[in-house]
């Protein structure tokens, strides 16, 4: 049983049909890219999989257990944490806070074990920020945990972002544009910090991603997503010698 | 010794603090002991508000509701049920507590816009709402709450140290404070620790914060419960300290006054409730007094201030908070602090640190 399997899935936007009888699974331990281009559906998926948007047909299946019977809050419970195209960060609020709320899961403490605070609570709190803080480290910000995160730049945004999925453990990390919208040096160095992701820390990730070396560095398979259809799947050197793969980009291009 | 010099200022701050609010009413009036134990009721009633809009990021025009609520009920139980007047204040607060928290329920159902238009509707309403059932409210009669007098340990203490009898009011200035003390620290504690991130991360985003794993409407609902626990509490004091309540005691304006001190001292942040509810309670009093004894301001303002009452000067002020201080008294303080470190330590400033290594070489 694969990690993650799409079946047939299909999302409409009133006329908008963003996503059209799409299927491919992510198998454990491997490295998935999702590509097409702009509004190919490639985030409406990621949408459906962490339950922000309801799908009108097909399922998608974590570990074999449909996530819509899944509520949207307890997904990352399921081990799925995400990134976001834009940077959904917590803006009013500091680096390490932001990796401690990515924490939530990890502690139960409640409003009253925190108000008082209980002894359980206090030493709940000082193990989220010890993984707060390696995590924060583990994507180089260390020097930073205490700056808020509206203060930095963008490129250091995204791997904050990084470390708040990163700290809840995931099985499956869901990736949307990671080097969208940085420099060049930081692309390659993103790209370094996902491969250790995913070896050191053994995740399994499903990233969107425009690049094209970005994505032959590091994924073992391509999915091909153009106007909500899946055209194309399997290695990235297969899928670039693809006709329709071309043809899409050239057409969009 | 060196813990003690190298503690943060906020320490030093809060014992300044507990100090000049232990010792003031021993060197103040009676009556002026009195109208402290106002404004600290307000800093409790605000920082409810300040859990509710600051932290989780929803907005109530209403929160003087949820204080005539918690007045009401420990009124009726000390007067009906001749319960001691103290033990009805922890009931009033769960129970105003309980309602804020099913009130929270239907709210998480409406668009900002709308929530503010509900809770507002709640405020214009509750007046009425208190007269419908006269034989348990008094209708526009109002109740009397009878004033306990301070037990002799206080009456004991108060006359060691300023060789008068202690007075009902400067007993109850004392629950006052020992209560907001309480209530102070519990959210402190709260809004630093997961459950207050938790409220933060959705004031800031919620799909964000879902997608973390945080119940969105669990803690939206939550806030609700716990802001209208401090109302409740607030609300319960109130009534004991003004020895008296009717439908008149809980006008719009009094959530009004609510939302204006919150975001006047300074919203999401501990301080800032208090210095709002000092500022919300004295600026009207001090308005009024002040504005029609300046004979050189214009007829019409003078006029305006006298018949508009607190309405006048509220607006003013806000207006001049959202414009230059939009973090409130509180903001203000600390970038004022920030610069003066700055100047005095040559301390770095935080804008400018380094950037990080590439993640590689970690
Ligand atoms: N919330 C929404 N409401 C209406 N249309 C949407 C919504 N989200 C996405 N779409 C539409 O769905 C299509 C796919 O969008 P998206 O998934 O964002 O594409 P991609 O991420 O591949 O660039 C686009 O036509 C977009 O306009
Ligand atoms: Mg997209």
């Amino acid at each position: 049983m694969a990690l993650l399997e799409v079946r047939e899935l299909s999302v409409r936007f009133g006329g908008v049909v963003a996503l059209d009888r799409v299927s491919f699974d992510v198998d454990a331990g491997q490295v998935v890219a999702l590509i097409g281009p702009n509004g190919a559906g490639k985030t409406t998926l990621f949408n459906v999989i962490t339950r922000v948007y309801r799908p009108s047909g097909g399922t998608v299946l974590v570990s074999g257990r449909s996530v819509q019977t899944i509520r949207s809050h307890h997904v990352i419970r399921h081990g799925l944490a995400r990134t976001f195209q834009n940077v959904a960060l917590f803006r009013s609020m500091t680096v390490l806070d932001n990796v401690l709320v990515g924490d939530h899961t990890q502690t139960r403490s409640g409003w009253l074990q925190a108000s008082v605070p209980l002894p359980g609570a206090v030493a709940a709190e000082s193990a989220s920020r010890k993984r707060a803080l390696e995590m924060i480290d583990f994507v180089g910000l260390g020097a930073h945990a205490e700056r808020p995160v509206a203060t930095l730049p963008f490129g250091f945004q995204k791997r904050v972002e990084l470390a708040r999925a990163l700290v809840s453990k995931p099985r499956l990390l869901l990736l949307d544009e990671p080097a969208g919208g940085i420099s060049h040096e930081e692309v390659d160095a993103m790209a370094r910090l996902l491969r250790r992701v995913h070896t050191d820390l053994d995740v399994t990730m499903l990233l969107v991603e425009h690049h094209m070396a970005f994505v032959m560095g590091i994924c073992d398979r391509v999915v091909v997503l153009d106007f909500g259809k899946k055209i194309a799947e399997g290695s990235p050197a297969e899928v670039q010698r693809n006709p329709a793969v071309i043809e899409a980009y050239l057409g969009a291009a | 010794m060196n813990r003690i010099r190298t503690a943060p200022p906020r320490y030093w701050l809060v014992a300044l603090t507990l100090v000049f609010f232990l010792g003031f009413p021993t060197v103040i009036s009676s009556f002026l002991a009195s109208e402290w134990t106002q404004a600290l009721i307000l800093a409790i009633a605000i920082m409810g508000l300040n859990i509710l809009v600051g932290y989780s990021g929803q907005l109530s025009l209403g929160h003087g509701a949820f204080m005539a609520l918690g007045a009401y009920v420990s009124a009726i139980l000390a007067h009906r049920y001749k319960m001691d007047y103290l033990v009805t204040v922890p009931i009033a607060a769960v129970f105003t507590g309980g309602v804020g928290f099913l009130f929270g329920i239907p709210a998480l159902r409406l668009s900002p816009l709308y929530l503010a238009l509900a809770t507002f509707a709640l405020a214009v309403v509750t007046p009425s709402l208190i007269k419908r059932p006269a034989g348990l409210t008094g209708g526009v009669q109002g109740i009397l709450v009878l004033q306990p007098d301070p037990p002799d340990f206080a009456r004991e203490a108060f006359a060691f140290v300023t060789g008068t009898a202690m007075t009902s009011d400067q007993w109850i200035y004392y629950i006052t404070l020992l209560l907001a003390v309480v209530l102070f620290w519990l959210a402190w504690n709260l809004v630093r620790h997961r459950p207050g991130r938790a409220m933060r991360a959705i004031r800031d985003g919620e799909v964000a914060a879902a997608a973390s794993g945080v119940n969105v409407a669990g803690y939206k609902t939550l806030a609700f419960g716990i802001s209208a626990f401090y109302g409740g509490t607030a609300g319960s004091l109130f009534a004991l300290s003004t020895g008296f309540i009717s439908p008149d005691t809980f006008p719009v304006s009094l959530s009004i006054q609510l939302l204006v001190g919150a975001v006047v001292g300074g919203l999401a942040s501990i301080p800032g409730p208090l210095l709002g509810a000092i500022f919300a309670f004295f600026l009207p009093i001090g308005s009024n007094q002040w504005v029609p004894s300046q004979t050189w301001l214009p007829d019409q303002i003078t006029s305006t201030v006298k018949n508009a009452g607190p309405a006048v000067s509220y607006g003013v002020v806000l207006i001049l908070i959202m414009m230059f201080a939009p973090n409130g008294i509180v903001g203000l303080l600390r970038s004022g602090y920030v610069i003066l470190n700055r100047r005095l330590r040559g301390a770095s400033d935080p804008k400018t640190g380094q950037m990080p290594p590439d993640p590689q070489t970690v």
